[in-house]
């Protein structure tokens, strides 16, 4: 139906003479790369690659033709070019925490590391923005604004490694995104590289730009648009205080009416998590916060602002709980007490990871109301697959963390743990909720994108990505499922099938 | 809802499918409208068949305690507040509801928001799915009702600002907040450039800030939530206290305060919220701490965008003058490009509201 447009886009117009075979395109590709960049940014040997064939959902390897770490946004543009020249598929990688198998290397392409580039450029006090490099972690910018009095709102838990860059291709979230919104709601403007290296300023200083918004479509784009080289970030004065609220409850039913009853009490809490008791006892173990270790399952429900605020709502958020059958209840007296029992929240997945071989970390985000309904059929399907299962998650979004545990060294476990978090990911979308909240599509939950979408829908984006891709060089294989139809008129290398 | 509201609910998405399908068939493009309310203003004039979608309204679902309603497009935003009142909620955004003609899907289409937008987020940052007819006439949904959602592309955020150029909306489901505790105006009689110094001073203070404008020499700051966090500030950034009532909000969000009377030119800079203020435009109406910026009158347009990318950002011709030019600011190659691909990607044969974005696409 739309041949003819394919056919006359100026990016289609691939310099055939450049078009190398496939056997002699790896070396053509290194000795390009090698003229670009210095001789250790460019890692061709299987071992030294290691380090590169995953991210942190480790069932998904694979190694690259190439891993390239440049050091600027010029050798970026010249990676790209090469690689846009040569019809070498790219994949972008950050710190490489992601959870969707986003960031495994493409066996066709090349592997951009982008952990070279991460320079704080500059702050701005007054107008409270960072302008960064990708590659800079998360945490660093909170750590670089707070002489200023400010900081970067959306932390996930592992913002102590996870890139600015990950996060927007992500679109991630933590513990505060309840209050302060996603990293799609505290960004100002990027620059992108486009597939063929083409510079895109997007976004702009002020809180719109005049055309389609590109910021909103570039952020969780899972890096299949373009390479974001540079972010400009909100930061936002850091709260007089905060004080969490950390109830026990003797079961799940009741943790999740709690997290509803404050929602429908009009206070928006800074953040509102839930753990189970699973999740509890491992947390409490590893990290000596102070949980309750017989509790069904625990709340921390954070509140931050002015003094007098918190203090209010403190004893409000108290009262409710009280009300709802809390078994325990402590507020944290001082930010020691605080960052302790955030330290269990926090290093929940290490800790969980430490009671198994491997853990399978679902996404899926439902209705908040459906908490408990959901979680109970968790642990049905849990019975049902003989696979223990931790939930630690951001309830008071109704994005469910659900940890099945496994041993990946055994096949069958590891099918088992696949369907599992299948049921899990349908289960969430027959409730209302989608497939993943922030952890993203990537490989992982490619294939149950049909679930969520409909043909045309999936078609839709489809066409969004050949608004900006074209030759489906970026990150091919990932994110959106590229269907049948468009192998009906384009004969599409093997590397962009998913069936 | 009133009763009339209640009966005036329709789905009339069928025929806007069907709609679609004859405008292909005839090569025609369409003009959507609904309120008609921002007819004059945001986009540029375009000249194509109307598609009334008005009558395609009605809240369909409002679920107060996870803080998501959703209505079909053509809902005015009048209907949506008032059952968002009953709950004691509140749309975060402020959009003007001109009159009680604006629409849900209007306001969606020209991410129009009011005075809280740097604190409470656009319409856009309060989107969490839709329902809309591509240029194609698929019937499509993105998103959804849950807070979070990043299974695919953001395309209901996408459609913020894109002046109904990629499809036809339908059905918006969107966050919602609690109504703050208490509100509270501040004012102070200040230079521009000494207002927007202090504007961006305040907006770096943790405290319940939800407003911030300036305007013939004085300084408006709101304070909302908790009553005792609105107080205790209250007390400590002084200035003269106002009532509700004498508190210019309203006007400002509606455009009735009189900056915006008459018919010059009114144009609108978004820019870095800390720009320093420049009185080459003549008077100007500064809110959003600084980040929006109104001036009036005929200006070379080269010397107000020179003035706009000095300021980290651009200007637009809001409403008057000549809206059969260009009425935003000139993109680059590449840009140009990837917009018009997008553009195609929804809407291959150019059939919505083409030319109202930019004449080019
Ligand atoms: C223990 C643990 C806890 C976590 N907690 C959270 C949490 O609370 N909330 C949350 O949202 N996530 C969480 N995550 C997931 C992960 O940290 C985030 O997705 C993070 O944003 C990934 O950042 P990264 O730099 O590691 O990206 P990577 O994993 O390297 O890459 C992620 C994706 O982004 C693309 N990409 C990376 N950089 C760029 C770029 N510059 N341009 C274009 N594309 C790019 C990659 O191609 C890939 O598709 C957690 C992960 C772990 C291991």
């Amino acid at each position: 139906m739309t041949i003819a447009r394919r056919t006359e886009d100026e990016d289609m117009q691939v310099n055939n003479a450049e078009r190398l075979s496939a056997s002699g395109t790896r070396e053509a590709l290194i000795r390009r790369l090698r003229d670009c960049l210095p001789a250790d940014c460019v890692i061709e040997n299987s071992e030294s690659q290691r380090p590169y064939e995953c991210d942190a959902l480790t069932i998904y390897r694979d190694l690259p033709l190439a891993v390239v770490l440049p050091q600027n946004v010029q050798q970026v543009e010249d990676v790209l070019r090469i690689c846009h020249t040569l019809d070498v598929p790219v994949v972008a990688r950050g710190a490489g925490t992601g959870l969707c198998a986003g960031a495994m290397p493409h066996p066709e392409g090349v592997l951009l590391a982008l952990g070279k580039l991460d320079r704080i450029l500059e702050i701005d006090p007054l107008a409270r923005t960072a302008r960064v490099e990708p590659g800079v972690s998360n945490l660093s910018i909170s750590e670089a604004a707070a002489r200023h009095g400010l900081y970067y709102a959306p932390d996930p838990s592992s913002q102590v490694a996870c890139s600015i860059g990950g996060n927007v291709s992500e679109n991630s979230g933590g513990v505060h995104c309840l209050k302060y919104g996603l990293t799609v709601h505290n960004i100002l403007a990027m620059n992108i590289l486009t597939v063929a290296g083409e510079a895109l300023a997007i976004g702009s200083l002020g809180l719109d730009s005049p055309g389609y918004d590109l910021m909103a479509l570039f952020t969780g784009s899972e890096g299949l648009l373009g390479i974001v080289t540079e972010v400009t970030v909100r930061l936002l004065p850091a709260p007089e205080i905060a004080r969490v609220v950390m109830a026990g409850f003797d079961s799940i039913d009741a943790a999740g009416n709690a997290v509803g009853a404050v929602i429908a009490a009009g206070i928006i809490p800074a953040g509102l998590e839930m753990m189970d008791r699973l999740a509890v006892r491992a947390a409490e173990d590893f990290a000596h916060a102070g949980y309750p270790r017989d509790a069904a399952a625990i709340l921390l429900c954070e509140m931050d602002g002015t003094r007098e605020e918190v203090a209010e709502h403190v004893d409000r958020v108290v009262q409710l709980f009280r009300e709802l059958g809390a078994t325990s209840l402590t507020v944290s007296a001082d930010e020691h007490q605080r960052a302790l029992l955030w330290k269990g929240r926090k290093s929940a997945f290490p800790a969980v990871g430490r009671i198994a071989p491997d853990y399978y970390c679902m996404d899926g985000t439902i209705p908040r109301g459906q908490v408990a309904y959901v979680l109970n059929e968790i642990y049905r399907l849990s019975k049902q697959y003989g696979l223990p299962v931790a939930n630690v998650f951001h309830a008071g979004d109704g994005n469910l963390h659900p940890l099945i545990l496994f041993d990946a060294s055994d096949p069958e476990q590891v099918r088992q743990a696949e369907s599992f978090g299948a049921d899990i990911l349908d289960l969430s979308v027959r409730v209302g909720g989608c497939l993943t909240g922030e952890h993203g599509v990537g490989v992982e939950k490619l294939r149950k994108m049909p679930s969520q979408f409909s043909p045309h829908e999936l078609i839709q984006f489809e066409d969004i990505k050949y608004a900006f891709d074209p030759a489906l060089n970026l990150n091919p294989g990932k994110g959106i499922p590229i269907l049948k139809r468009c192998q009906e008129y384009r004969a599409l290398p093997d590397r962009h099938r998913h069936d | 809802m009133t009763e009339r509201d209640v009966a005036n609910n329709s789905d009339r998405s069928e025929d806007i499918i069907a709609a679609l399908g004859e405008a292909r068939t005839r090569h025609s493009a369409l003009y959507i409208t609904a309120g008609g309310s921002k007819r004059e203003m945001v986009g540029r004039h375009c000249d194509a068949v109307e598609l009334d979608v008005s009558a395609h309204r009605g809240i369909i679902d409002h679920q107060p305690g996870e803080l998501v309603i959703t209505a079909r497009a053509g809902t005015p935003l009048t209907e949506v507040a008032a059952a968002l009142g009953e709950h004691q909620q509140i749309l975060p955004f402020e959009p003007p509801v001109f009159g009680g003609k604006a629409t849900l899907g209007g306001t969606l289409a020209c991410n129009l928001s009011g005075p809280a937008r740097p604190w409470r987020g656009a319409i856009r940052d309060m989107v969490l799915g839709v329902q809309m007819i591509n240029g194609r006439g698929e019937r499509l949904n993105f998103g959804g009702r849950v807070m979070k959602n990043v299974a695919g592309y953001d395309v209901s955020r996408l459609q913020a600002g894109a002046l109904g150029t990629l499809g036809v909306l339908t059905e918006i489901s969107l966050k919602v907040l609690p109504r703050p505790q208490k509100t509270l105006t501040l004012r102070y009689a200040l230079s521009a450039e000494q207002a927007v110094q202090t504007m961006n001073e305040r907006a770096g203070e943790p405290k319940p800030l939800s407003g911030a404008f300036w305007v013939d020499g004085e300084l408006y700051l709101r304070l909302s939530g908790a009553a005792s966090a609105v107080d205790s500030t209250a007390r400590q950034w002084g200035g003269e206290a106002l009532d509700d009532d004498q508190a210019p909000w309203d006007q400002l969000r509606e455009m009735t305060h009189p900056f915006f009377g008459g018919d010059t030119p009114l144009w609108r800079f978004s820019v870095q919220s800390s720009a320093r203020p420049t009185a080459e435009f003549g008077a100007a109406l500064i809110d959003w701490a600084g980040a929006q910026r109104w001036v009036r009158g005929e200006h070379p347009r080269a010397q107000l965008q020179r003035a706009a990318l000095d300021a980290g950002g651009h200007v637009t011709l809001f409403r008057g003058g000549d809206r059969g030019g260009d009425v935003r600011p000139p993109l680059t190659p590449v840009e140009r490009r990837l917009q018009q691909h997008l553009k195609k990607a929804f809407d291959p044969d150019a059939i919505l509201n083409p030319g109202r974005l930019y004449s080019w696409l």
